[in-house]
């Protein structure tokens, strides 16, 4: 190849880092999962995106939470789950987010530059499954309760049995209960107080033989009772005992002898009724009248008349049609709001049809988890829950500081290269100081072409590879030494000295790109950038040394034919 | 100036000392190590690490007893400089178990560090949770890693040399990654993730380095068949002595620097690689060259010159001046 062929195919490389190291705009065309259809989306390129430990910023990685609900197709609710975050992501407002999959199971999500972690996990994780249903009318769970006592008792659970820390639960029960409200409608499956008191003592007095009180006295019957108000289907259960009443209700053998077409659910937050805390305990109807899936618009506003979020949503021409439908054949019965399974607020009488719009009352919260809730209905519920399987955030200042530092020690490092290689090499040095631009210039334009992210690792491999990447102007120049002590002339001993390097140049840096390449295929995050660093930089180094150098090489001989004595 | 011009050291003479350092150094490493345990990061075991800053000194007894009283016996409380920032370790206590206590422990962190320091007055400057599955993949990967490579330097080296050179170049690598490892134990670093694409690094490095004077023992093999294996390695070194030096003070530099400024995520990796190099350098000279030797004498190859070659020249007398290489 001549001299001038050579500086084109260099200028050529040069031309397409600098190409690649310009921030522009492209498209990018993908398939959106719900709709099925094709959509561009224009993006800002931008060469050499920080990383995360670098700039600051969370990373996710997720998984389908199958402890909690079993998923039929995991590939495809994966794929959804990708889409859905995306949108909500998107509308969360973080610029440049990674939303990826990675593998089979997993979804990574890096968040630049957020300050408020909590909240971000909150909305990719929050499914936003919103169903309304319609309260259950039958008394169904209070005609299950002696059932299911019975059912507890021949497991050898019992009211009494309740934990040392826990009869007070029972006794706030009575306290409340004699306290304020006189049992109004239903009463007839309360306890009789006597009972339950004698099942409260028995942690004390195990030796009271009152058998038959302890079988009136079944633990669901101690715990659960009907609120006052008239909305069917509402219980209310002490919050100490909720967790108990919880775990209780959900054996398999106790949910069984609940009617079939009747769940039930947990109110979100607890409410006071008169001094206490209780959760409300919901009996609906199995069938939801209307999912979020028909959801076309959620707001997050706040309640001119109560001054709480609240967020008001409009469902889709198909939901409106079937929500005005239900809603209309409902008329005076009670319709429970829930979100993921819990239900929000008390269900509102249906005081006519409904068609398109409705909203959902907040009591508690704050406009931002109004906003919150508003954005991930908006975006679409999550198919199957996710949960965290790793997590990492870095503050701001801490990557700050990380720059600053690998760029001084990188500067130092690299002053320190180009002193040691002027004075030992002279104009060769020169010559390859030169070359060693090029390969910064290379290796950095290959990272932004292959949409590499830098991250600290990588920083350090950069660092560390121009401190390796010389090793190859070194093996030649050694080589033309030897070559030069042998006595031969300038120009053969330059000639020879590229030659004979050549394979040990080749040898080595094979070598080295294996056992980066492994490092690639079995590192995450960090040390795959750091692998991409290492493997580029020693593709960079070969081109540059046997290419770049040589070419310098040849243009200085070229001017300087008569040259006797080479300056290396 | 040349540095190294001519040298002629007789380093294979001195490998019974060479061998007799590096026995010593990893053996009491590697007791070190079995001691005291691997230092992992919460990467591999699963687990929190909550990084702040706090706006006055952190009481770490205080906070150690908060962490406690949440349900975290075992945390790892360590301070930087002034007190002011500090980092909170919490492992996961069962391994295998579900991916939602890693949360759990994350948010009793968060708690403790409230309740000793007092909410807004700290700022979290790095928080890392892994599941205890995910840490254990990890770890298998990185051994995994390890192993592939050395198979695929192995073939690639017996292609392209000979399979004694491939045995010799991965014996003195799995001698640099010992070393690194008991390194690893006297300073007590912790190894993360960044820590093993440091010692992989190590690997690239000592291959490298390795390589570099293989392929000259190759070069002198063709054009000095008359001449003894012992003196040809002898020579081989010393002819690639001076690049030797150069590349090694080049990299030391670098990572000098990146140790010293580098900050404390990159510092354990710096000082790793540092040690690497020199190992690195240490081996090809006295590890990889005295076993392809042993090798060669075991198993003399197609020239057999170790044993067959004239007697005078299997010991080079340091004193010779070597003839300039033409």
């Amino acid at each position: 190849m001549s001299i001038r062929n050579r500086i084109l195919f260099i200028l050529a490389l040069v031309a397409l880092s600098v190409f690649y190291l310009v921030p522009r705009n492209v498209t990018v065309r993908e398939r959106d999962l719900q709709t099925g259809v094709m959509r561009d989306r224009t993006e800002k390129r931008v060469p050499l995106k920080l990383g995360l430990d670098l700039q600051g910023g969370m990373h996710l990685a997720l998984e389908l939470d199958q402890t909690r609900q079993v998923s039929a197709d995991p590939a495809h609710d994966l794929d959804l789950a990708l889409t859905v975050l995306r949108k909500r992501i998107d509308e969360f407002g973080v610029s440049e987010p990674v939303i990826q999959k990675v593998g089979n199971e997993r979804i990574v999500v890096e968040l630049p530059g957020i300050d408020d972690p909590a909240r971000a996990k909150g909305i990719v994780q929050r499914s936003a499954f919103l169903e309304f249903r319609i309260t259950d009318e039958t008394t169904a769970l209070e005609k299950a309760i002696p059932g299911m006592d019975r059912v507890l008792r021949q497991m050898g659970i019992r009211g009494e049995k309740a934990a040392p820390g826990r009869p007070s639960a029972v006794e706030q029960l009575l306290g409340g209960d004699t306290a304020g409200k006189p049992a109004a409608g239903d009463s007839a499956k309360k306890p009789a107080p006597a009972a339950l008191d004698t099942a409260a003592k028995r942690d004390t007095a195990a030796t009271d033989t009152a058998g038959a009180a302890n079988g009136a006295a079944g633990v669901l019957a101690g715990l659960i009772q009907p609120t006052q108000g008239g909305t069917p289907g509402e219980y209310m259960v002490p919050e100490t005992a909720f967790p108990r009443a919880d775990s209780l209700l959900s054996i398999p053998n106790v949910a069984r002898l609940l009617p079939r077409g009747v769940t039930l659910r947990w109110a979100a937050t607890p409410t006071s009724v008169g001094v206490e805390s209780y959760r409300f305990l919901y009996a609906l109807e199995d069938k939801p009248i209307i999912t979020g899936s028909n959801l076309e618009d959620a707001q997050a506003q706040i309640d001119p008349l109560t001054n709480g979020p609240i967020v008001t949503f409009q469902l889709d021409r198909a939901g409106g049609r079937k929500f005005g439908d239900e809603t209309g054949r409902h008329v005076g019965d009670f319709m429970a709001i829930l979100l993921d399974g819990r239900v929000q607020g008390r269900p509102p009488v249906i005081q006519s049809r409904i068609s398109r719009n409705g909203q959902i009352t907040l009591t508690g919260r704050t406009l931002q988890e109004a906003q919150d809730l508003a954005l991930t209905l908006k975006a679409g519920a999550l198919p199957i829950p996710l949960r965290i399987v790793e997590e990492r955030q870095v503050g701001p200042s801490l990557g700050n500081d990380a720059i600053r530092s690998g760029i001084l020690s990188g500067i130092i490092g690299t002053v320190f290269v180009i002193l040691i290689m002027v004075l030992y090499y002279r104009v060769a040095g020169a010559l390859a100081i030169a070359a060693l631009t090029l390969y910064v210039l290379f290796t950095l334009g290959g990272l932004s072409m292959l949409d590499a992210t830098l991250t600290l690792p990588g920083l350090a491999g950069l660092v560390l590879s121009i401190g390796i990447a010389v090793d190859a102007n070194v093996l030649i120049f050694e080589r033309i030494r030897e070559e030069l002590a042998a006595g031969k002339t300038v120009r053969l001993a330059v000639d020879e000295g590229f030659k004979h390097a050549m394979s040990a140049i080749i040898d080595s840096n094979v070598t080295t790109v294996l056992t980066a390449l492994f490092l690639f295929q079995f590192g995450t995050g960090p040390v795959k950038g750091f692998a991409v660093t290492l493997i580029l930089g020693t593709a960079a180094s070969m081109v540059t040394a046997i290419f770049v150098t040589r070419t310098l090489f040849l243009i200085w001989l070229d001017r300087k034919p008569t040259m006797a004595t080479l300056s290396i | 100036m040349r540095l190294f011009a001519n040298a002629n050291y007789d380093f294979l003479g001195q490998r019974r000392w060479a061998y007799g350092l590096s026995i010593a150094f990893s053996l009491l490493g590697i007791i070190v190590l079995l001691i005291r345990g691997v230092n992992y990061s919460v990467e591999f075991t699963g687990g929190t690490l909550v990084q702040v800053q706090t706006t006055k000194p952190a009481d770490v007894g205080a906070l150690r007893d908060a962490l406690q009283a949440r349900g975290i016996p075992n945390a790892e409380i360590q301070t930087f400089g002034s007190d002011r920032e500090v980092a909170v370790r919490a492992r996961v206590a069962r391994e295998g178990s579900d991916a939602n206590d890693t949360q759990a422990t994350g948010d009793a962190v968060g708690e403790a560090l409230d309740a000793t320091l007092g909410a807004g007055n700290y700022q979290i400057l790095r928080t890392e949770a892994v599941g205890p599955k995910v840490g254990g993949e990890l770890r298998q990967q990185a051994v995994f890693a390890i192993l592939m490579s050395f198979l695929a330097v192995l073939a690639y080296l017996a292609y392209r040399f000979e399979w004694r050179f491939g045995v010799a170049a991965v014996v003195a690598t799995a001698h640099d990654i010992i070393a690194a490892v008991a390194f690893i134990g006297f300073l007590r670093l912790e190894v993360s993730l960044f820590v093993v694409a440091g010692l992989l690094t190590i690997v690239g490095y000592s291959l490298n380095d390795t390589i570099v004077i293989f392929d000259r023992i190759r070069e002198n093999l063709h054009k000095r068949k008359r001449e003894g294996f012992e003196s040809i390695l002898n020579r081989s070194i010393n002819e690639t002595l001076p690049r030797t030096f150069f590349t090694g003070t080049t990299a030391l530099g670098s990572l000098i620097a990146l140790s010293v400024l580098g900050g404390d995520v990159v510092r354990p990796f710096a000082l790793l690689m540092l040690f690497g190099v020199v190992v690195g350098t240490f081996s090809s000279i006295y590890i990889a060259s005295p076993v392809l030797l042993a090798i060669e004498t075991r198993w003399p190859g197609p020239d057999a010159r170790g044993h067959l070659g004239p007697k005078t020249t299997t010991t080079a007398p340091p004193s010779r001046k070597p003839q300039p290489v033409g």
